[in-house]
């Protein structure tokens, strides 16, 4: 076991947490990709999935949607994106590729969420005199919220994945400290990276899985 | 000297049918490579999940930990996952259908357990009146009434491990994945596209294949539907 030593020792360095390329600013570049994708993604497909749960059309697309995003890999479309003339734009050909990828869980959970609303409640909103708007806003929002949650979370650690896979390309984030691992041949950089990226990842889904122990019941769902 | 040659490859286009006639053999190996490592990982992983979760429905104890350790192992990035293996196993094919295994994990355990609970009680009372035996009953009565639920988990396992295969390149041993990682390196388009649409070929391929399969198997449901 030298090898889990020397990757103990590798995170335990202080010169591999600063600088450019230290942990630290991986994590930063990791966190800001992480975010800035799911709030996007979610300003994309949940407006869309509520409205469409709220009509009850275009089931279809959001569940075949689902199946899509997992057919296609993650990596080929990073490639994909970097060989289109958007690569040459920084970042972008890996933003691109984690809110396509983010979208599908979004879309599917807070549709099922919507469509999953006992109709009796909505018939007794309506009969008590409620618009549509008023409707979708304070009574299937609410109700749908613990699914819409479910997506938002599954949608945050598939980001966090499909981060990790951007290092490929060359997008930021703590995926590189395990490329660089790989370039260098230095097994212990790699164990170090991908012990890193797993606790960020664990981490990610612990802070949605405490939302939802300590939110309100509503929040919780079942209760 | 002569002229570089003016056809699809020198201009480096998306598509192009030269790439697909020269290259035909590497493509093959790619492809076959992709389907191995799949169908490898997927059958070790079936081997694993089956026993798992009969003791997870054996034993209420294992319910927790079972399910908690394969959601944990599916949390973490697959690249990380690979990573993570690597002082195991080294630069290897066993390295990537390793990782694949530990993803299809919690999928298979999760969708077999469902199915098993979800034979209807009353079905394993007659069955046990009409004096089957605990093997017996579960060969001949819970594992068929379990196998849509248990389909459903393998047919998002393969999807999932096809795609997943393409990570494998990092090692060097990612089927489709190492013609789209060479492709990258030299912004070869016409291989990075091939690959991929290849790669969403054999997926969608797989998982009809499998859908025919669980036809096959659960002829009642399909008499139930017409």
């Amino acid at each position: 076991m030298n090898t889990l030593a020397a990757a103990w020792s590798w995170l335990t360095s202080a010169s591999n947490w600063s600088g450019s390329g230290g942990v630290w600013n991986r994590l930063g570049e990791h966190l800001f990709l992480t975010v800035v994708c799911l709030v996007i993604s979610c300003a994309i497909a949940l407006p869309v999935a509520l409205v469409l749960g709220h009509l009850g059309r275009g089931g279809a697309l959001a569940v075949n949607i689902s199946n899509a995003g997992r057919a296609v890999p993650t990596f080929a479309v990073l490639v994909l994106l970097l060989l289109t003339p958007i690569g040459t734009h920084g970042q972008w050909p890996t933003i691109i590729a984690l809110v396509l990828f983010a979208i599908p869980p979004l879309l599917t959970n807070a549709y099922v969420g919507m469509r999953g609303v006992d109709r009796d409640v909505v018939q007794a909103a309506r009969g008590m005199g409620m618009t549509g708007g008023q409707l979708l806003r304070r009574v299937e929002v609410p109700l749908a919220l613990p699914l819409i949650l479910t997506g938002v979370r599954i949608a945050a650690v598939q980001l966090v994945a499909t981060a990790t896979i951007a290092a490929l390309v060359g997008g930021g984030g703590l995926g590189r400290i395990i490329t660089a691992g790989f370039n260098l041949a230095d097994t212990p950089q790699v164990v170090a990276g991908a012990v890193l990226v797993a606790v960020f990842a664990l981490l990610v889904e612990g802070v949605f899985e405490l939302v939802r122990l300590l939110g309100p019941r509503w929040v919780r769902g079942g209760g | 000297m002569t002229a570089p040659p003016d056809d699809c490859l020198a201009r480096n286009e998306w598509i192009c049918g030269d790439y697909l006639s020269s290259r035909r053999t590497i493509l093959w190996d790619a492809v076959l490579q992709h389907l191995h490592l799949t169908f490898l990982a997927i059958l070790l992983a079936l081997l694993i999940a089956v026993p798992l979760a009969l003791a997870a429905r054996r034993w209420n104890w294992a319910v927790g930990p079972v399910l908690g350790i394969t959601t944990i192992l599916y949390t973490i990035p697959s690249l990380a996952m690979f990573s993570l293996l690597l002082p195991l196993y080294g630069l290897a094919a066993s390295l990537v259908v390793a990782g694949l295994v530990l993803y299809s994990l919690t999928l298979l355990v999760r969708n077999i357990l469902a199915g098993l609970r979800a034979v209807p009680e009353e079905t394993r009372q007659a069955a046990r009146g009409m004096g089957y035996g605990p093997v017996r009953l579960l060969l001949t009565v819970e594992l068929p009434l379990a196998l849509p639920a248990a389909m459903a988990g393998l047919r998002i396992a393969t999807v999932s491990a096809v795609s997943l295969v393409t990570i494998g390149a990092i090692v060097g041993y990612g089927g489709l994945g190492n013609l789209i990682y060479a492709g990258m390196n030299t912004f070869f388009k016409a291989q990075v596209l091939t690959a991929s649409v290849l790669c969403v070929i054999i997926a969608v391929a797989a998982d009809l294949l499998l859908l025919g399969l669980q036809r096959l198997l659960t002829p009642w449901a399909r008499e139930r539907r017409a």
